[in-house]
């Protein structure tokens, strides 16, 4: 094997060794980029030149997907095998690519140039089947005509109303086409406690899957002690079938910091951080631009600054205490709740973390008021709301509505006439069937129906698709990502995902149903944290409403 | 006491300290809530989730070992959800990793009726053991993944970082920098890891030779064989 040069990592090493363990993230993001993986030898000097131990610093490349111990391929081909995907012959293109350059999924080429492996899903979902191709999104890929798009992935947006979606679609993302931060100076005009009340009065709840009241979270933290407080973006979306943050951060992402700057000033907190995908690289450039661009307009300063955290691919870290863990520089296991962020965020600290589409509403509440912004929507669901259209329809895309349109609305926009299910609010979300066209989507008459909003995922499939694929797939995804800290997940997400693949093949066994409903129920009753929590919620959706899927024949 | 917490346990009034765990009022009135991560002398993690009960007005099941007693607590710590989750668990537990050294959690398995044959055709950790230094084995076969190794270790204990993980969810392994053998670990051999496993994965060395068959004469004989006299300079 050849000699490892290690001499230029300490100029690589400089910028994150001031922040010690928290630098851990970047630091292995830097010297892999120049490495193209982490060699032993390398992640000793991380280890030193960050004062961290070498057995934690070997723990958190190992739980992190997309760091490497082992030599990859300078062309990192990563295959989204995940529903929206699979339902446009992800599969064939992983069997195609892989034979094609001779390799087996997860493998690099004989020459050590290419590495293809599959994927969690990327967040293209509505322009499926979709590779991250090293840094860039490679999308609306056709073997048969041998067509893509390369590079940064175009932004559909349709829908009725454009209130979070104004900047979107236009595919720029400058300052100058933003405009100022009216709502920023707004709210600087009014005390902190009249900017929480502001967004009580709009009826804000978190978009990112938890619908918690946004105002209680800046509460929470305004009231509580602390030297330093956080803001934290949660741009971590993972959930298959979402793509809303995607959108908003590459054509808007000046909207996301606008309300992260009032929630700065709502709560006293002096530094911000956005936590973004591994698996959107491309949105990074796009981000520090922006960034760069608020400070030098004076929105973002030394009283308040925002700093960016590019995660490496573990769904997990978008559960928020796993993401503190992450931004602390550890492997991204949820913390018990409570304490809860509020109080005890990061780095212990008081912390409001709210997530993209939510952060967009707030300028947006301030500008127009509570009261006018609760013009849009329902009573009890103010405001505009995201939806992630994908799979079997016409236009897939991002639909902006006011709350209360009903399932049929959005479909018909979405050119879809007939279907089997919906899965709606992603991996963790429960089955629509055509019975529940009529229902409303607002958070009150989806929770009477059984279907959670999740985040905005509304994944459409025809008569023609098996849904037993569908859950398997489903089942592969969270055994994946499961942190493996608690038992109920650890081992409830792989003995799920290993009775799924045998329905799937046709060979269930006898007494599968009731193993798949204790296991689902230890998971729902007994995990730690939301994954585990949220992990069977499709599976026993679907063995309600489509018990005829599920027929156990004998040994 | 005037500050004492008064709570309700499976029907029972009892009355505890501050910042009583669920557990340990539960001890105090005899009731007994199964554990497998829990030990005295680590943080607790709340990870294996046998200790959970059922709290009125909670959504999910609460890990006893970490949730304080509160007053008017309503508690249940065998409802039929409480005894499900505890049953599947240590049925996925057999189904993942020899039991064969973890006599507390085979009793815990009879006590709830908790078969090992519940989940056929189930992957199972199958991982070489470790015999890497003259102290003691790592037999990951039979890791429950309790933490506890890791947490005396590091800021529980020791202070000495040599254990992390391997790989992550049902792949997550007990793990050296770069799977080092232990010598070349900053492993003190402390042997603080091996006296809180519940389940013979580690195992000091002479013990996992008696088992073999050894007697303790030929045991004596192959570590003196190791003696060496001082070097003279």
């Amino acid at each position: 094997m050849s000699e490892i040069d290690l001499s230029p990592l300490p100029k690589i090493l400089n910028p994150y060794t001031a922040l010690g363990r928290s630098g851990l993230l970047p630091a292995l993001h830097a010297a892999q980029k120049h490495y193209g993986w982490l060699p032993q030898e390398v992640a000793k000097e991380v280890a030193k030149a960050l004062t961290v131990s070498l057995a934690d610093v070997h723990g958190v490349i190992e739980f992190y997907s997309m760091f490497y111990s082992e030599p990859v391929g300078e062309k990192m081909i990563r295959v989204c095998t995940d529903p929206a995907c699979a339902l446009k012959g992800a599969d064939e293109l992983l069997d195609h690519l892989c034979s094609h350059h001779d390799v087996q999924p997860g493998g690099t080429t004989a020459d050590g140039v290419r590495t293809i492996e599959r994927s969690p899903c990327l967040g293209l979902c509505e322009q499926a089947p979709a590779v991250l191709f090293n840094d860039e999104a490679e999308s609306y890929i056709d073997l048969e005509a041998c067509t893509y798009e390369l590079g940064r992935p175009p932004s559909l947006v349709y829908g009725t109303i454009r209130e979070l979606t104004e900047n979107c679609g236009s595919e720029t993302a400058s300052l100058d086409v933003y405009g100022e931060y009216t709502a920023l100076k707004k709210a600087k005009m009014m005390q902190p406690a009249n900017v929480i009340a502001e967004i009580k009065s709009s009826g804000l709840v978190g978009r990112g899957g938890a619908a918690f009241p946004t105002a209680i979270k800046w509460e929470g933290a305004a009231n509580a002690d602390g030297d330093e407080k956080y803001v934290i973006c949660n741009a971590d979306e993972s959930e298959p079938g979402t793509f809303k943050d995607r959108v908003l951060l590459l054509d808007d992402p000046h909207s996301t910091i606008e309300g992260m700057c009032i929630a700065a000033h709502a709560i006293g907190a002096t530094k911000g951080y956005i936590y973004l995908r591994g698996e959107y690289p491309y949105i990074l450039p796009v981000l520090e631009n922006a960034l760069s661009e608020a400070r030098d307009a004076g929105y973002l300063s030394e009283v308040f600054d925002i700093e960016i955290r590019l995660g490496a691919g573990a769904y997990i870290c978008g559960e928020e205490t796993a993401l503190f863990e992450s931004i602390e520089g550890k492997r991204g296991f949820p913390r018990v709740k409570p304490p809860f962020p509020t109080t005890n965020g990061l780095f212990g600290m008081p912390t409001v973390i709210n997530n993209v589409e939510t952060l967009c509403n707030v300028p947006l509440i301030i500008k127009k008021g509570a009261d006018e912004y609760r013009k849009i929507g329902t009573e009890k669901s103010p405001g505009p709301k995201l939806f992630c259209v994908s799979g079997d329809v016409e236009k897939p895309g991002l639909y902006e509505v006011p709350f209360g349109v009903t399932l049929r609305e959005l479909l018909t926009m979405a050119g879809c006439d007939t279907f089997q299910a919906v899965l709606f609010g992603g991996a963790a979300g429960a089955f629509a069937k055509p019975e529940h066209l009529d229902v409303k989507l607002t958070f009150e008459d989806l929770r009477a129906a059984g279907l959670p909003l999740g985040s905005g995922v509304v994944m459409v499939f025809n008569e023609t698709r098996d849904l037993r694929d569908v859950l398997a797939r489903l089942g592969k995804f969270f055994a994946h990502e499961s942190c493996g800290k608690c038992y109920p997940c650890q081992m409830g997400t792989q003995r799920q995902a290993e009775i799924l693949a045998r329905i799937a093949d046709g060979k269930m066994r006898v007494g599968d149903t009731e193993r798949l409903q204790d296991v689902g129920w230890t998971m729902i009753d007994a995990s730690l944290c939301g994954l585990g929590q949220t992990a069977p919620s499709a599976v026993l959706s679907a063995m309600k409403e489509f018990p005829e899927l599920f027929v156990e024949s004998g040994e | 006491m005037a500050d004492e917490i008064t709570l309700n346990i499976d029907g029972q009034e009892v009355s505890v300290e501050p910042d009583t765990t669920l557990l340990d009022a539960a001890k105090e009135i005899g009731v007994d809530i199964p554990t497998i991560c829990w030990h005295e002398a680590t943080t607790s993690n709340g990870l294996c989730r046998l200790c959970v009960v059922e709290v009125e007005g909670q959504r999910v099941l609460q890990p006893s070992c970490i949730v304080k007693a509160g007053a008017g607590m309503q508690v249940r710590t065998r409802s039929e959800k409480v005894v499900r989750a505890r049953k599947t668990i240590l049925e996925m537990l057999a189904s993942s990793v020899d039991l064969s050294d973890a006599p507390e959690v085979l009793t815990m398995m009879d006590e709830y009726g908790a078969s090992p044959e519940r989940f056929p055709d189930a992957e199972r950790r199958e991982i070489e053991v470790k015999d890497d230094n003259p102290m003691f084995l790592r037999d990951y076969e039979k890791c429950v993944l309790c933490w506890r190794c890791v947490q005396v270790c590091a800021e529980d204990a020791q202070y000495t970082f040599a254990l992390s993980f391997n790989g992550r969810g049902y792949e997550t392994e007990i793990g050296t920098f770069f799977d080092s053998e232990m010598p070349a670990t900053s492993c003190v051999f402390c042997g603080q890891c091996v006296g809180v496993c519940p389940s013979g994965a580690l195992k000091p060395k002479r013990e996992f030779l008696l088992e073999q068959g050894m007697s303790p004469k030929e045991i004596t004989v192959m570590s003196s064989g190791r003696k060496k006299r001082k070097k003279k300079i």
